[in-house]
């Protein structure tokens, strides 16, 4: 049987052999391809902002600034923050995997507008661009947040470059989420109703609700401050009669629901990881679904927590707090949520699951140091500090990436139709993870104790907990350059694999790996409910079996 | 079978029907307005904090405006919403005639409003009122004299001023652009009686920036219209 799903993979057309010119790529309006472009631009910037992070972990090694001069430092961490923010974790997981797999779960032939979506990359580049020039043509020193008056007047770095670059790429974000929404609405598939919609669908839903609401306001924001420095108008700047608050007001509006771009389709991934791997329908649904929308919702409500410690008022700062502690419920309800459908599982763990374990642990620990920073009294200690640089990282790095990676494991063999290496994939998934807190949970005890952010020298009591933490950042490096090294290897040696090689529920593994360019060469109708396993004992024999061959 | 079906005039291949493809554009029109609220909604939140903090420039300022001009320009808009509408109900009942008569109507309504813009910027600069560094020197003596005491609370008057309906008019000139590729589709014929949607989509955009208009006109020109500031 598996023979001859291979013979017919190998003389079918698939979205991956459709045009195999430069121009084919380029010029693309097929979702899948879209998505694989985006997966390359992104795995650049990751690189790149990668790179920054090495040298700000080799600064950090000795207590003396030595290796870069304070100037060369501020503009290290800020473009590693801007880069990694804007131009890797916002499109990581909706663009690539989002653009791949939406119309393939919704039973679409596409995203509803097409040529929009290719619009969105090239929006994307060019933003990309503006980016890499404003790098190369010494970067900005301002932190990834812009605070005026500093970024209106004072800097000397391409702050009104990276404004505008930053401006243009919310249009890509603003785009596809728009895209996506429209997507959900009107490509369902016949009996495909809003409740039988796969989890991932819901988070990329309430991401792209983020996406479109959330976008517009720093855009603006940017492009204010883009005016103000070229023109030297008083939007911000104190000195004009400007109000410097007022930026930190709508830079958090969109910035806070930002990370919500980043964790919502990784919850996303988390679920269909989850069910798919333990073979079981997932444990509350609905309080799933609806938790991705409350969290995208209330997210919108808590931006002045950024802000306790700068000229807000006692009252307002209760009121942030409150409603950011809201925050935990939504989120915790999907924790319990995937523990629950874990219990009495039939969890296979492979590579996938890994990640999805891994992620369980680390959002764990990434939303509850969110409460310590949402505390008003905590707060006006651990404000600035390390503690801060760490919870943040768990949660864009420990939760966001790893759902991103977990979910790129889990999908590339319907991407290219191969398997990676499965012995490799656990190898690395634990590495990063080993590295992972070894970089960042020795910053929870340095902020605690003091250590402010942004700080390129310090005091010596601090080294060997920085120590740690470089260690662990070298460990992370060695966990995020093993999966290009094999995944790129499987494109080409690889084992083929047929429609549904985790045996797991879905659309998108019901049609052909890789896809053909029309996703589906019949129109499907769905006609149960989402995560039903049905040959749940056979699949658990034939995975033993398996693992006796292996 | 249904996939094979004959071709439809006008329906993009990734979608099942005529009314999938619509209301697809019908719902992705609305979420970019949605979208365009909060791109606005940021200068109106400015607004809000600084006609707050600056109340006495906020005054002065909006009495700098000339309202004849912005108030003939909030009925241009109005008319146009109307020959927009007027478009849309002509391109539904497939009068390929009176459908370019209003989409050229719509058009010429657009324009003038920019001409309008254009004139009213042009004395604002050339009266020292434009608030870049470069080109901010209002007159403290004479008619028009800002006092130096209000000069600053004015300028963050004007920059609002400038940057909301500087960004309402670049949307005004991407209409005018919408419009003339309606006024081209239509002249070729692309329109009928069963695809009209592009015009009833533009429409809903046109209406949007018109509304957009709608607020900024009292809330630029006629803040304490019924007051005498001082001096005046
Ligand atoms: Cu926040």
């Amino acid at each position: 049987m598996a023979t001859e799903v291979m013979e017919t993979t190998e003389s079918r057309v698939n979205y991956l052999n459709n045009g195999t010119t430069v121009k084919s790529w380029l010029l693309t309006l097929d979702h899948k391809r879209i998505g694989l472009l985006y997966l390359f631009s992104i795995s650049f910037f990751f690189a790149i902002g990668g790179i920054y992070a090495t040298l700000i972990r080799l600064e950090l090694i000795t207590p003396q600034g030595d290796l870069l001069t304070p100037e060369m430092y501020n503009r290290v961490f800020t473009m590693h923050g801007v880069i990694m923010i804007f131009f890797f974790l916002i499109p990581s997981i909706p663009a690539v995997l989002g653009n791949f797999l939406l119309p393939l779960m919704l039973g679409a032939k596409d995203v509803a507008f097409p040529k929009l979506n290719l619009l969105s990359w090239y929006i994307f580049i060019i933003g990309g661009c503006l980016m890499l020039y404003t790098m190369l043509s010494g970067g900005i020193d301002t932190g990834w947040t812009f605070y005026p008056p500093y970024s209106s007047i004072y800097s000397n770095s391409q702050v009104t470059i990276a404004g505008v670059s930053i401006f243009i790429t919310g249009f890509s974000s603003i785009l596809t989420g728009l895209n996506f929404m429209v997507t959900i609405h009107t490509m369902r598939a016949p009996g495909l109703t809003w409740f039988r919609l796969p989890l991932f669908v819901w988070a990329h839903y309430a991401t792209s609700l983020i996406q479109v609401l959330g976008t517009p306001v720093i855009a603006i924001t940017v492009l204010a401050l883009a005016f103000e420095r070229t023109l030297k108008i008083g939007i911000f700047d104190p000195k004009l009669g400007g109000d410097p608050v007022l930026f930190q007001h709508m830079f958090w509006f969109y910035s806070h629901p930002a990370v919500y771009i980043m964790i919502l389709p990784s919850m996303g991934v988390i679920s269909e990881l989850i069910a798919n791997m333990t073979r079981k329908r997932i444990f509350g649904y609905n309080f799933v679904a609806f938790s991705s929308l409350a969290i995208a919702v209330f997210g919108f409500l808590v931006w002045g927590h950024h802000m306790f410690t700068t000229s807000q008022s006692m009252y307002t700062g209760m009121v942030f707090s409150l409603i950011s502690y809201a925050v935990a419920i939504p989120s915790a309800i999907k924790t319990f949520n995937w523990t629950a459908t874990i219990y009495k599982g039939s969890v296979s763990f492979d590579t996938p699951m890994i990640y999805a374990l891994a992620f369980l642990g680390l959002f764990t620990i990434g939303g509850m140091t969110g409460l310590f920073l949402a505390a008003l009294g905590l707060d006006v200690h651990l404000h600035d500090t390390y503690f801060v640089v760490a919870h943040f990282h768990y949660v864009m790095v420990g939760s966001a990436v790893i759902g991103y990676l977990g979910g790129i494991h889990y999908w590339w063999p319907k991407i290219t139709g191969r398997m990676y290496s499965e012995f490799l994939g656990r190898i690395s998934a634990v590495i990063i993870f080993i590295g992972f807190n070894l970089t960042f949970l020795p910053q929870f005890v340095l902020g605690q104790l003091g250590m402010p952010r942004r700080y390129h020298a310090y005091v010596p009591e601090f080294q060997v907990l920085h120590i740690l933490s470089s260690a662990g950042a070298s460990i992370l490096a060695v966990g995020f350059t093993l999966p290009v090294i094999y995944l790129a290897w499987s494109i080409k040696y690889g084992e083929k694999v047929g429609p549904n090689p985790w045996m797991a529920s879905g659309l998108e593994w019901q049609t052909s790996s890789p896809p053909p360019t029309e996703n589906f060469t019949y129109q499907p109708v769905v006609t149960h409910e989402p995560y039903e396993f049905e040959n749940v004992e056979e699949i658990k024999q034939a995975r033993q079996a398996e693992l006796q061959r292996a | 079978m249904a996939e094979h079906a004959t071709h439809v005039e006008g329906l993009a291949h990734h979608f099942v029907s005529m009314e999938q493809q619509k209301e697809a554009g019908m719902v992705g029109m609305w979420i970019f307005l949605l979208t365009e609220i909060m791109f606005f909604g940021g200068l109106f939140l400015a607004y809000t904090i600084y006609r707050t903090t600056y109340p006495e420039g906020f005054l002065f300022g909006s009495h700098l405006l000339n309202v004849k001009l912005g108030g003939t320009n909030t009925v241009v808009l109005i008319v146009s919403s109307l020959t927009m509408a007027m478009a849309v109900y002509y391109s539904q009942k497939g009068d390929r005639k009176k459908l370019l008569a209003f989409l050229a109507l719509t058009l010429i309504l657009g324009l003038a409003f920019l001409g309008i813009k254009y004139v009213e910027y042009s004395t604002k600069i050339h009266d020292g009122l434009f608030p870049a560094a470069a080109t901010w020197n209002p007159p403290s003596e004479g008619e028009h004299a800002i006092p130096v005491e209000k000069q600053q609370a004015v300028h963050v008057f004007l920059w609002i001023y400038f940057l909301m309906t500087g960004l309402h008019a670049v949307h005004m000139i991407v209409g005018a652009g919408i419009l003339i590729t309606l006024i081209i589709m239509a002249q070729r014929g692309k329109f009928t009686k069963n695809y009209n949607s592009p015009v009833e989509i533009s429409g809903l955009y046109w209406h949007f920036v018109d509304i957009v208009w709608i607020f900024l006109f009292p809330l630029l020109y006629l803040t304490g219209y019924h007051f005498t500031p001082g001096g005046h």
